[in-house]
């Protein structure tokens, strides 16, 4: 037997500790260095502020900002189709463990393979126009992916259609969780389905929806770049339309071997995360004091 | 009973047919797309295919790099997921069970990582892998993506392990048996549904991922799935039935997966679903 020593426990997390200091701790630390340095290569020289003037300055840069706020109006929508989906689910209706693996399929297809389904079937050409027209609402049948009009919206319904599923994932795993006599009591009293909606199943999930808000705001700001590159043709087209800022810096880095200019608006989107993350942790502790 | 005679139940039926529906309809539309020829496609782009060829698959599967694509993308899964549940196993059998200094510190910064963006960590890696010449490597990859799928790990792992009853620890130890044993014989194997969970909640994000693929494997010989599709839906851009046969091609395994393990899949989502 191993005598039992101080030094074993940090033996254990060792690896651990090393591996999350290689892939976030030492990233976090460079950016902030990289943004104050015209960096060519490996390293460069200091140069202050200029690469954050760089990026503020720049109009593609804001214009990629603005897409990303857009994005967030996608949100209400998700909430919404995600408390419907679930809370139906949960009552166990007939055939509801088939629903079930039905719409959480979208969650489990890969964002490109339905980005690249996605992107044919909204071509103006294509299936979905095609179904309007036969419905006489030819007034609808947009140019959903060439227009730079359109385009971004497209790609929301896109977000949309995906991560919904996820917040009928989380929802659900709260509601199977609810105690199921509260409810039952409730509708021994009389309550009808909504009563019983408002009243006792959304305060239960008050918990769960806002951190299921937040996750999705750190998302549409800084977690789109799958959804993007494949329906804006790896460039955020049609033109800039669909820039956002996650696709700024890949083009900073990759297209422009500006790492200092990568760097600087990657501080900038890692600041306004870390707000979010802390906003998360509050939500979460009271999710689970809930 | 009661339940049953609501008259909301049609209501509630429809509604979730609604929404089985909307959740299908791309499945089925790149199905039943790969089994047209591009004439068929060009005429009739709502309705099933008159007679189907299957063409499109053998082209796909002959004239682009499909296979190599998947294998690599198998690789990194594969690397990855075991190079983190090790380390994570470890780390988090630490966390939950042995007092120690900076103990509450690590979990909580663990526990936040799983929010950064990985967005944010690209371009200080970028540089380095540059400098070290390990872009487009395999393990240069697989330590980004294990690292990322790490602090979702450890907090699944901590939870499940603080579930463990103290007295299966405790009798353990006073036969004698020794950390390491105590981990391997009694906690791991209680432990296997959560580690299920955990591959594949991670399988699926190291396979899905795009970002850190084409980033990392930019070398044509290391390209992944996802960044062969992106490559390969923009050189087939007018074949849209061959574009979609690639895309059965490529979902497939996730979603024979799905079928086949639908209860670990669903258990896995559901507890993994902070990612």
């Amino acid at each position: 037997m191993t005598p039992p020593s101080r030094l074993t426990p940090y033996l254990y997390v060792l690896p651990l500790v090393a591996l999350l200091a290689f892939v976030f701790g030492y990233p976090l630390l460079r950016i902030f260095e990289f943004s104050f340095k015209m960096v060519r290569g490996i390293d460069g020289p200091w140069i202050g502020l200029r690469n954050y003037q760089l990026v503020l300055g720049q109009s593609l840069f804001w214009e990629s900002v603005l897409h990303n706020l857009q994005l967030l109006l996608a949100i209400p929508v998700m909430v919404g189709i995600s408390l419907i989906v679930s809370v139906l689910l949960s009552e166990r209706v007939a055939g509801w463990k088939l629903y079930r693996i039905i719409v959480f399929v979208p969650f489990v297809l890969a964002i490109p393979i339905v980005a690249v389904v996605m992107k044919r079937m909204f071509q103006f050409s294509g299936p979905v126009n095609e179904m309007l027209r036969w419905m006489s609402l030819d007034f609808m049948a947009l140019d959903w992916i060439g227009s730079s009009d359109v385009a971004l919206w497209t790609v929301m319904i896109l977000i949309i259609w995906r991560e919904s599923a996820l917040g009928i994932i989380l929802f659900l795993a709260r509601l199977l969780s609810l105690d199921e006599s509260v409810i039952e009591a409730a509708k021994i009293d009389g309550a009808n389905w909504w009563h019983r909606l408002w009243h006792i199943i959304l305060p239960e999930m008050r918990g769960v929806i806002e951190f299921y808000v937040v996750v999705s705001v750190i998302t549409m700001l800084a977690a789109v770049f799958s959804y993007i590159y494949i329906m804006g043709g790896g460039r955020g087209g049609p033109g800039t339309s669909t820039e956002v800022v996650e696709l700024y810096i890949f083009n900073a880095l990759i297209r422009s071997s500006l790492p200092g200019i990568a760097s600087a608006a990657s501080v900038m989107l890692f600041l306004v995360t870390g707000v979010l993350i802390f906003l998360l942790f509050r939500v979460r502790r009271r999710a689970e004091a809930t | 009973m009661r339940a049953a005679l609501q008259p909301g139940n049609a209501v509630k039926q429809l509604v979730l047919l609604l929404a089985a529906v909307l959740a299908l309809v791309p499945t089925i539309y790149m199905v039943v797309t790969a089994l047209k020829s591009d004439e068929e496609y060009a005429i009739d782009k709502l309705g099933f295919p008159h007679a189907p060829v299957l063409e499109n698959f053998r082209s796909v599967l002959v004239d682009s790099p499909f296979v190599y694509w998947m294998l690599n993308s198998a690789i990194l899964v594969a690397g990855a997921v075991l190079l983190s549940t090790t380390i994570s196993v470890l780390g988090a059998y630490a966390i939950a069970t042995m007092p120690f200094r900076g103990r509450d510190t690590l979990l909580t910064v663990s526990t936040s990582l799983m929010a950064v963006p990985p967005v944010v960590m690209i371009v200080p890696l970028f540089v380095l892998y540059t400098r070290l010449n390990m872009v487009s490597t395999y393990s240069g990859a697989i330590l980004i993506y294990a690292g990322l799928i790490t602090p979702f790990s450890v907090y699944l792992l901590v939870t499940f392990f603080r579930t463990v009853p103290r007295e299966l620890y405790e009798a353990a130890h006073i036969d004698g048996a020794g950390q390491f044993t105590i981990l391997m014989k009694v906690v791991l194997p209680l432990s296997l549904p959560a580690l299920v969970t955990l591959v594949v909640v991670n399988s699926l994000y190291v396979w899905n991922d795009l970002l850190i693929a084409i980033i990392f494997m930019q070398d044509d010989a290391k390209r992944t799935l996802m960044a062969g599709i992106s490559v390969f839906s923009g050189r087939y851009n007018n074949q849209v039935p061959l574009t979609m046969a690639g895309m059965v091609i490529a979902s497939a395994p996730m979603f024979i997966l799905y079928v086949l393990f639908q209860k670990q899949f669903i258990r896995g989502l559901m507890s993994g679903a902070i990612k």
